[in-house]
């Protein structure tokens, strides 16, 4: 069988039957901007923004959609193509209120950068007014509909992705939106808030409720975890400022492939609960009350001494915890079977 | 998971068969809803096995290369026909029979959670399963298997960590003298040869006067256990308690002394997830003043106590991970250095593994997968008069298990903001309530208050109430009534009452 192969820039780059041209110039780390193209969904051709010049070819193609052909040459970044994502900017610039300086999404934002990247100011065409207002009706996110640039993203996470079917285009031409349900709230609609739409949003239609209290995703440090809720594991990048987890996204890795539920993406508030324990407590009089750490350890060592001491080490038993980690895991059952003596060692998987 | 489930369907050709006595979310993308009378699913599993054997849809090559017990278990079968699980699930026969030849064509995997073990048949549920998995040849195989899903984060690793009264790390027998004698090396001290007391057990013993003292971490059995008055019983009973948790939980507020923990976002460590993969837990943020670790609470204990637990103190956890492994087989090929990027699934006995994604491929590792004849065992509590309703528990989408955590977030809390009984509409009439009322639930162990939902996942004699809300907590209803081999409880059927509270 004869290799595949086609042009990129000048270089010559083997290709499977199947690739398209974004998908063989991704795989060699060949740069082409993408707004609506959503890996692991059916790639739409929508945003025009992955264009690219195909020799040979009646107009510029949409690589995302493009088959990879045997014997084709093409340009990435042509003038032709500049210029064509230059102008799909400068219109989608003019369609609604991308106003950096208040968005929460500034510094995190497809749009921003390839305007950045293209010189594309905003000031070609004169701006049209939003259309919709901003939904405000549920307690995750908001849907700022004057920001959106109709890439549909969101459309494909939720019907591809996540298969909720909670979200669609809505009405024609001009008046097109995003709806839910028959144009319902967000909160009135199917949705179970998996926040998959807002992982995917490239720009800022979609925020998290409180975005503009927050620092921005690009002020954060991000440090890549294990959820702690379901045994999925999924892998989650906790975006931290002030030593607060002030936002979660889901890695593209396995298993959850960048997907997270309702609970992983939006139940994190814990961890900086006022409620969280500060200080060891011992009963004193029936009454919990605060002690020093020392105090606390050297009752428990003194207690268990005594027990195991008076009525054998049986007479102990430790509970592990499903919720703690391996390595934990490991001193609970050594502590119990090596320092006190006793198998009496279980944990709460049967609950 | 879910999503994941819902692509192969939609978009892949995926058939789905759905056996849940609730008609639950997923059941529309379902090509059959086999909807059984809670606690008899033994029986339809058999009768999907009969269907099978009957219509000649099984793999018998790989009984007769793979199996052995296959002929005690054939005839065990001759019992359970489509007809009787008609008569005793309520499954019409011609969903079984549908069913079991969708089950049987090609390759089929089985995914199961607590609905399936917490029973007092739920060891019988998992084997009936295995039997009908080996039946079809489906074990050892990628697209197949028999798949629990686990219901917390490290389930798995604790389990794998020898957190359990009968094994130790990579589930070596405390009672095998050649296992313990390798501990005993590894850690330097004797240790007991006797089988230990299971959670359970441990209650039990409390009540009995014979277990003193108890060292519980992260866990609120006042909210998630079986009977759960009969757990305050014995938590307000043992002389002396220590809790260690983030809150100060129903269970946390019995106790003789409280530490405050570090949460998953403030440590280093891995967890195991439900399908055997290690994966990375990264500290991201510290924890509150005041609060420590897990690991280096339980070193400063033993350390007062006399004794080294961990390299370090219990401060760095590769350290602690890199004891673990060179005393635990099956993770023996594992490093935080390997794992770093992606996790890697046990059995990985050593640095040239890759892990391994699939169990029993070639052979099972007991050599021969063993049939076991199931017979059925009815749940522990049914309906009477008194006690006219079946009460199954479970989760919500928006809250997890006793709430601790996720109860914190307002957010969630708008979604799923409080308890309630979940009732079908022929049911709510008839007990004389409508949806939004408040209502008295009683089982033979106790009473809450929760507010009536309507709902039509709701099957006419079943009703669901979510465990979650400490406040009302269905655990005060359930029955601890528990499974001989695995000493689970069978929260998911009792026996109830309902009334409307008067104004």
């Amino acid at each position: 069988m004869n290799t595949l192969e086609l042009t990129i820039n000048g270089k010559v780059y083997a290709f499977t039957q199947g690739e398209t041209i974004l998908d063989v110039a991704r795989r060699n780390d060949i740069f082409i901007p993408t707004l609506c193209y959503l890996k692991n969904a059916s790639p739409t051709g929508a945003c025009r923004m992955c264009v690219v010049e195909v020799k040979g070819a009646r107009s510029l193609v949409a690589s995302c959609t493009a088959p990879a052909g045997a014997g084709m040459d093409v340009q990435t970044e042509s003038k032709s193509v500049v210029k064509s994502r230059k102008m799909n900017l400068e219109l989608l610039l003019s369609s609604g209120s991308h106003d950096c300086l208040l968005c929460p999404s500034t510094g995190d934002c497809r749009l921003q950068d390839l305007a950045f990247r293209y010189n594309a100011t905003g000031k070609r065409f004169e701006r049209t007014k939003p259309k919709y207002q901003p939904d405000f009706s549920n307690p995750f996110l908001i849907r700022d509909f004057s920001k959106c640039i109709l890439c549909g993203r969101c459309v494909q996470a939720c019907k591809e992705v996540q298969v909720n079917n909670a979200i669609d285009y809505g009405y024609r031409g001009s008046d097109a939106k995003i709806i839910a349900k028959c144009d319902l709230p967000l909160g009135d609609s199917d949705c179970v808030f998996c926040g998959e739409c807002l992982q995917v949003c490239p720009v800022g239609a979609l925020s998290l409720k409180k975005a503009r209290q927050k620092p921005r995703v690009c002020e954060t440090e991000v440090v890549r975890t294990t959820c702690a809720y379901c045994g999925v594991g999924c892998q989650m990048n906790l975006h931290v400022k002030d030593n607060v987890v002030q936002m979660v996204n889901g890695v593209d890795a396995i298993p959850n492939h960048g997907s997270l539920c309702v609970k992983g993406r939006f139940g994190m508030q814990f961890i900086n609960s006022d409620e969280r324990l500060k200080t060891p407590l011992i009963r004193k009089n029936g009454e919990l009350v605060a002690a020093e750490w020392g105090e606390a350890l050297s009752l428990i060592a003194e207690k268990l001494g005594e027990y195991k001491e008076k009525n054998g080490a049986d007479s102990i038993g430790v509970l592990a915890s499903a919720r703690c980690t391996n390595e934990e895991n490991y001193l609970f059952q050594k502590f119990a079977r090596a320092v006190i003596g006793t198998n009496n060692v279980d944990h709460c998987a049967r609950y | 998971m879910g999503a994941a489930l819902k692509r192969a369907i939609t978009q892949h050709g995926t058939k789905l068969i759905v056996s849940d006595p609730r008609k639950i979310d997923i059941v529309r993308f379902a090509d059959v809803w086999l909807r059984a009378q809670p606690g008899t699913d033994v029986i339809w599993i058999n009768a999907l096995a009969h269907v099978i054997l009957r219509d000649g849809l099984h793999d018998r090559e790989y009984i007769d290369e793979r199996t052995e017990g296959f002929t005690a278990y054939s005839q065990s079968l001759a019992q359970f026909t489509p007809e009787y699980a008609e008569k005793m699930c309520g499954i019409p026969v011609v969903d079984l029979e549908k069913a079991a030849h969708l089950y049987a064509k090609g390759k089929s995997a089985i995914l199961y959670c607590m609905g399936i073990t917490q029973h007092v048949s739920g060891t019988d549920n998992v084997k009936a399963l295995a039997n009908l998995a080996m039946l079809c040849g489906n074990i050892g195989i990628e697209g197949g298997g028999l798949n629990p899903l686990r219901g917390q984060n490290n389930v798995q690793g604790a389990c794998d960590m020898g957190a359990l009264p009968v094994t130790y790390p990579a589930y070596g027998k405390v009672t095998d003298e050649t296992v313990r004698a390798r501990f005993e090396a590894a850690w330097s001290v004797t240790l007991s040869p006797n089988n230990g007391l299971t959670s359970r057990q441990m209650f039990d013993a409390v009540d009995a006067g014979t277990l003193q003292s108890m060292y519980l971490i992260g866990e609120n059995p006042v909210v998630s256990h079986a009977d759960s008055a009969h757990a305050v019983h014995c938590l307000e009973k043992i002389p002396f308690l220590i809790v260690q948790d983030i809150f100060l939980t129903e269970t946390a507020k019995l106790a003789d002394v409280v530490l405050p923990a570090a949460c998953f976002a403030e440590k280093n460590g891995t967890f195991s997830n439900t399908e055997r993969r290690v994966q990375r837990v990264r500290k991201a943020v510290n924890p509150p003043q005041g609060a420590r670790d897990d690991a280096q609470i339980v070193c400063d204990i033993a350390a007062q106590m006399g004794a080294v637990l961990a390299p370090e103190g219990g401060t760095n956890a590769e350290a602690i991970f890199n004891e673990m492994t060179s005393v635990t087989p099956s993770y023996a090929g594992l490093s935080y250095k390997r794992i770093e990027k992606n996790g890697i699934q046990w059995p990985c006995p050593d640095e040239k593994s890759d892990g391994t994604s699939i169990l029993h491929a070639d052979n099972f590792v007991r050599g021969k997968g063993k049939f076991h004849p199931v017979s059925y065992v009815a749940p522990a509590e049914v309906v009477d008069e008194t006690y006219p309703l079946i009460l199954t528990t479970g989760r919500v989408l928006y809250q997890y298990h006793t709430g601790t955590m996720t109860r914190k977030a307002t957010e969630l809390a708008t979604k799923s903001p409080a308890a309630y009984i979940e009732i079908s509409s022929n049911d709510a009439k008839k007990y004389g309530m409508k949806d939004g009322d408040m209502a008295k639930v009683s089982s033979r162990r106790g009473t809450i208050r929760v507010t009536v939902k309507l709902s039509e996942k709701a099957v006419d004699g079943t009703v669901f109430i979510p465990f979650h809300f400490a406040e009302a907590a269905a655990n005060v209803l359930t029955n601890s009534a528990e499974c001989p081999e695995s000493g689970i409880a069978e929260v998911k059927v009792c026996a109830v009452n309902i009334e409307p509270v008067g104004d």
